[in-house]
Formats: C-alpha cells, sequence, structure tokens
C-alpha cells in the first residue's frame, strides 16, 4: 500500500517534470523565433548603416560602390506602389463588395471564392511567367512599369479581395437591415453604409497587400525589370528598376562592398514596409477601440 | 452565427424592392462589379492556358516521359536533354530541410502562443511573428548568403559556397511564422471546456497539450504545414541566392543545387528569344511547379472543410 503510494507520487512527480520541461521548450523556440529576427535585423543594419547617406539616396547605381545608389529603384518603387494601387484597389474592392453584398449565393459566388483561395497560393514567380507572356510578349507592353504594375496587380489582387471581404463580414447587419427599412436598394446599401463602416479594414488589408507587392522580387525579374537603370522613369511606358531588384542585384556580387550596399538598400525597404504595416496595425487599432 | 447571417441576407435578396421599376444606372453598376469578379477567374483560365499551351510546345518537341523521368538537366547547352528530375529533387531537398526545421518549431511556438503565454507576452511576440512573415525573401537570400552561410562554414569547412543546407534554414526561417500564426489560430478555436475537463480529470499541462487541445486543432494544425510546405516549393529568391544554379541529383544538403524555381529565375535573367526551346522549358518547369502547390493548396483545404472539429 505504501509503495503504490510512493509510486503514484513519483509518478505525478515526473508528469510535471516532464510538462515544466516541454513548456521551457515551447517558450524557447518562440524565442528563438524572435531571436532570429533580432539577429537579421542587427546583422543588416551593421553591414548597411555606413553606407546609408544622402549621396546613397540620390545616386544612380554604378559599377563603383562608393559611388553607387538606389535613386533610381527607390522611384521605380514608388512609381509601382501608386500604379499597383491604382489598379488593384478599385477591382479588389469592387470584387468583395460584389461577392459579400450583391452576387445571389449561387454556384457562381461559389465558384469565385474557391478560385480566389487558390489563386492566392500560386506561387509568385508563376505571376511573373504570365506577366512576360501576356503583357511584356503578348499585349507588346515591353519590359515598362506598365507591365510590372499589371503583374503585381494580379499577384496581390487575391490578398486584397479575401482581406476586404473579412471587413465587409464585420459590418454589422443592423446597418444593412436599417438601410433597406428605409427603402434603400441593395446598391445603395452597399455603397453609402456597409463600405464606409468597413473602409478601415479594407484599407489595412490593402496596406498589408501592397507592402507584399513592393517586397516581392521574382515576378519583377521575370518581365525583365533591367537591373541598371540610370535614369528616372517618365512614364508608366518606361522601364525601371525596383528595390527589391537593386538588392538582389547587388547581393548576387561577389564583392563584400557590393553586399555591404545592398545591406544598404534592404534598410530602406524595410524602413519602407515597417511604416506601412505601423500605418496598418495603428488603424486597426484605432477602430478597434472605436467599435468598442 | 454567419448562418443565420447568410439567412437574413437571402430573405432581404427574395424581397425585390426593385420590382416596380428597374433602376438602369444601378443594373450598370451591378453588372460592373460583376464583372471586376469574373477578373479572378479569368486570371485563373489564362495561367492555366499559357501553361498549357506553351508546355504543349515542349512536349511537341520533348518526350514527356523523358521530361519526367529524365535524370540530367543540360537545357541551354548542346548536348542538351530535358530531365526534370535534378530540379524536383533540389525543390525536395529544400522543402524537406526547411520543414524538419520550421514544422517542429513552428507548432511549439503555436503551442506556447496559444496554451502557455500570457496575453501580454502574447501581444508582443504575435506582431514579431508577423514583421517576420512580411520581410521579403530577397532580404533572406542576403542573410543565408552573409550570415548563415559564413556561420556553417565555420562548423563545416567542406560546404560550399553554394549549398542546400543554408537554403534549407532561410525558407525554413521564412515559413515558421505561417505555421505558428495559423497553427495558433487553429489551437485558439479549440473551446475551453475540453481543456478544463482534462485538467479535472488530474492531467498535467503537457498531456492536456499533446492528447486532446492538438489532437482536436489536428486539422487547422495540418493545413498549416501543407501551405508552409507549398510556400516552399514556390519560394524563390532566397534558394536562387542560397542554394546556387547547379542542377543536382546527389542526397547532400553540403553541395549546390538547383531548383525549380532557381531554374527559372536563371532563364529568364539572360534575354531568352521568345518561342525556341529554352523559352518553353519555363513554362513546363512553371506548369510543373503551378500543378504541384495547387495540389498541395487544394488538399490543405479539403483537410479543413472535411476534418473540421465543429464545437458549440
Amino acid at each position: 500500500m505504501n509503495s503504490d503510494l510512493k509510486l503514484a507520487n513519483d509518478n505525478i512527480a515526473a508528469r510535471h517534470r516532464k510538462a515544466r520541461i516541454f513548456r521551457m521548450f515551447c517558450a524557447g523556440v518562440t524565442w528563438m523565433g524572435a531571436g532570429l529576427l533580432a539577429i537579421l535585423l542587427i546583422q543588416v543594419t551593421v553591414d548597411g548603416i555606413k553606407w546609408l547617406d544622402y549621396q546613397f539616396l540620390t545616386s544612380f547605381p554604378s559599377r563603383f560602390p562608393y559611388k553607387a545608389g538606389i535613386k533610381s529603384a527607390l522611384v521605380g518603387t514608388l512609381w509601382l506602389i501608386v500604379m499597383i494601387a491604382m489598379v488593384s484597389i478599385p477591382i479588389g474592392v469592387a470584387t468583395a463588395l460584389y461577392l459579400e453584398e450583391l452576387s445571389r449565393k449561387g454556384r457562381f459566388a461559389k465558384l469565385i471564392e474557391i478560385n480566389i483561395s487558390n489563386l492566392a497560393g500560386v506561387p509568385s514567380i508563376v505571376y511573373g511567367i504570365i506577366g512576360l507572356a501576356i503583357f511584356v510578349r503578348g499585349l507588346g507592353l515591353e519590359r515598362s512599369l506598365l507591365s510590372g504594375a499589371l503583374t503585381m496587380s494580379l499577384l496581390i489582387l487575391p490578398v486584397i479581395i479575401i482581406a476586404s471581404r473579412e471587413a465587409i463580414k464585420t459590418v454589422p447587419m443592423s446597418i444593412r437591415q436599417a438601410a433597406y427599412a428605409l427603402g434603400a436598394t441593395r446598391w445603395q446599401t452597399a455603397w453609402a453604409h456597409v463600405l464606409p463602416a468597413s473602409f478601415p479594414g479594407i484599407l489595412t488589408g490593402v496596406i498589408l497587400a501592397l507592402s507584399r507587392a513592393i517586397g516581392e522580387t521574382a515576378p519583377l525579374i521575370m518581365i525583365g525589370a533591367l537591373t541598371y537603370v540610370a535614369f528616372l522613369p517618365e512614364g508608366p511606358m518606361d522601364s525601371f528598376t525596383a528595390l527589391p531588384i537593386q538588392i538582389f542585384n547587388w547581393v548576387s556580387r561577389p564583392q563584400q562592398e557590393f553586399h555591404e550596399l545592398a545591406a544598404g538598400g534592404i534598410i530602406v525597404l524595410l524602413i519602407v514596409l515597417l511604416t506601412m504595416n505601423a500605418t496598418a496595425i495603428f488603424i486597426r487599432q484605432k477602430t478597434e477601440k472605436k467599435l468598442q | 452565427m454567419s448562418s443565420s447571417k447568410s439567412v437574413d441576407m437571402q430573405q432581404m435578396r427574395d424581397i425585390d424592392i426593385t420590382k416596380k421599376k428597374v433602376r438602369w444606372g444601378e443594373w450598370m453598376i451591378e453588372s460592373s462589379l460583376a464583372l471586376c469578379a469574373t477578373i479572378s477567374v479569368v486570371t485563373t483560365a489564362v495561367i492555366i492556358f499559357i501553361l498549357a499551351k506553351e508546355s504543349m510546345g515542349f512536349f511537341q518537341v520533348v518526350v514527356p516521359a523523358d521530361f519526367f523521368f529524365g535524370t540530367s538537366w543540360v537545357p541551354l547547352l548542346e548536348p542538351s536533354s530535358y530531365g526534370v528530375l535534378p530540379l524536383l529533387w533540389g525543390t525536395l531537398l529544400i522543402t524537406f530541410g526547411a520543414a524538419l526545421f520550421a514544422i517542429p518549431t513552428g507548432l511549439a511556438s503555436a503551442i506556447y502562443l496559444s496554451e502557455y503565454a500570457s496575453p501580454r507576452t502574447r501581444s508582443i511576440v504575435k506582431p514579431v511573428l508577423e514583421v517576420l512573415a512580411g520581410i521579403p525573401t530577397v532580404v533572406y537570400g542576403y542573410f543565408a548568403l552573409t550570415f548563415v552561410t559564413p556561420l556553417l562554414r565555420m562548423l563545416m569547412p567542406e560546404l560550399q559556397v553554394f549549398n542546400a543546407l543554408s537554403g534549407a534554414i532561410v525558407v525554413g526561417i521564412m515559413i515558421l511564422p505561417t505555421i505558428a500564426t495559423l497553427s495558433d489560430n487553429a489551437l485558439r478555436a479549440v473551446p475551453d471546456s475540453l481543456r478544463q475537463g482534462a485538467y479535472a480529470l488530474g492531467a498535467t499541462s503537457y498531456e492536456v497539450t499533446t492528447r486532446v487541445v492538438v489532437p482536436a486543432g489536428l486539422s487547422g494544425v495540418m493545413a498549416s504545414f501543407l501551405l508552409a510546405i507549398s510556400r516552399a516549393i514556390g519560394e524563390t529568391m532566397a534558394v536562387t541566392l542560397a542554394a546556387g544554379a547547379t542542377p543536382n541529383l546527389s542526397f547532400t544538403f553540403l553541395e549546390s543545387i538547383q531548383t525549380m524555381t532557381a531554374y527559372i529565375v536563371q532563364v529568364s535573367m539572360g534575354d531568352t528569344p521568345a518561342g525556341g526551346i529554352a523559352y518553353q522549358t519555363l513554362f513546363a518547369v512553371a506548369a510543373f511547379l503551378f500543378v504541384i502547390t495547387l495540389i498541395l493548396n487544394i488538399v490543405s483545404q479539403w483537410i479543413l472543410s472535411k476534418f473540421r472539429e465543429e464545437y458549440e
């Protein structure tokens, strides 16, 4: 009897020890993830900070590291953001609004829904190949900003649609019912009530989708964004380079100086991305408070 | 909740308030919105059409059996051969290595976040993981080349500058947040009553987690694994930079390899004339890649819908 009790106690102690070890393991692994992010950021900063100056931001790329800069890449990226936003936001939000508010929930809506979630999983390089075949070659848009922006828009469209639909779904039913009760049509309700109420959520999703587009490299390489561009694009039909392309170009060179230049470019890219993410999170938190 | 909402919506649509008067302006607006919605379907159709068309051209020159079972990939030099196995092998090696790293760590992080972490810790760690997920892949390529590879070469001097190991590690780091955040969502969806029941029976936190919570959320957890693996297969820039451009069929993480995606980048960096066989190999490889990732995505959605445990 006594020995049985002792055995059970030992067993309990062992089980609790196991649980403690498991807990420590999980915590350790999680903090390791955060640690990896820290190492990555420190590594990039240490390598690149000394190249970050006014000259770096305002010079064209060059084969001499001390003369090289990211002017054309930064301007190209800004062009891209604006053009992608102009194409993908109206189409994405219109699709989401249609699917959530206007369409009858039939086979067609179901088909589009399945289709969008599958499109979201297509590797970005496949979009690049499609962009090459359709926009660059098929429509004869050449290796222009327009080709790049259209390809990227296709890439982030599923992301925008999914995020916008989630935002529209959070609009309380009572708002729609009130509008219908006053005799509003479906479209009037969607346009004047549902869309404004879901606007912050949509904006958050759109910003996150755009920040994904800014960092994408593979599709732009596919459509042949030039890696050496010593001029600024002046219109949508001009050839261009972009920040991630310039970074890729510098990383793939063997010299240490170019790796450091790449780190400088990465710092600029990450600052742009973090600013956008922070804006999105700020909007999200602000609207969450308002709803409460 | 959501079902009652859709019933409401349905009822509302059935009350046709436009019966008396056709509003042509609104009809046009709704039609143009519907047109926008079809763009996504058209995109899919175009992707499949283009990949199929150009692959057909490729397979008229190259026998499909040579493509799928050939063990040598020399498309750009004479004598050329078009066996895709070395590229597929490179992709599998990277994916396998990345999964080996990311699945245990991602699941452990998800368990920590949903079962152990205080709300305060959670509110710090979750955004950190989201930032990690938002970092462009070219940055991971830089990280592999300037940090991971030199570090590994200090430990293993026989490691080549371009190697599969370094690529697999950074791709693993890249897909870790996907697994952690999606699995965390799945585990948090498991109702507390299940946990409380197990604790009431005297189970320890380890037993509750491994025998109750993870099995209950398994469909979401599995789906997160598949999505992450599909991302690893499609990953391009990091593996191009870290793992090199040598199609290689040997089972070693220490040498340079080439993945399907890295091959596509390599060819497109040169100026490939349209219509040539080199141009068509791009589409054949991309079509293969597309089919693999599509199957993984469909399976993961199927697991989610089929094996979802519904709790009240």
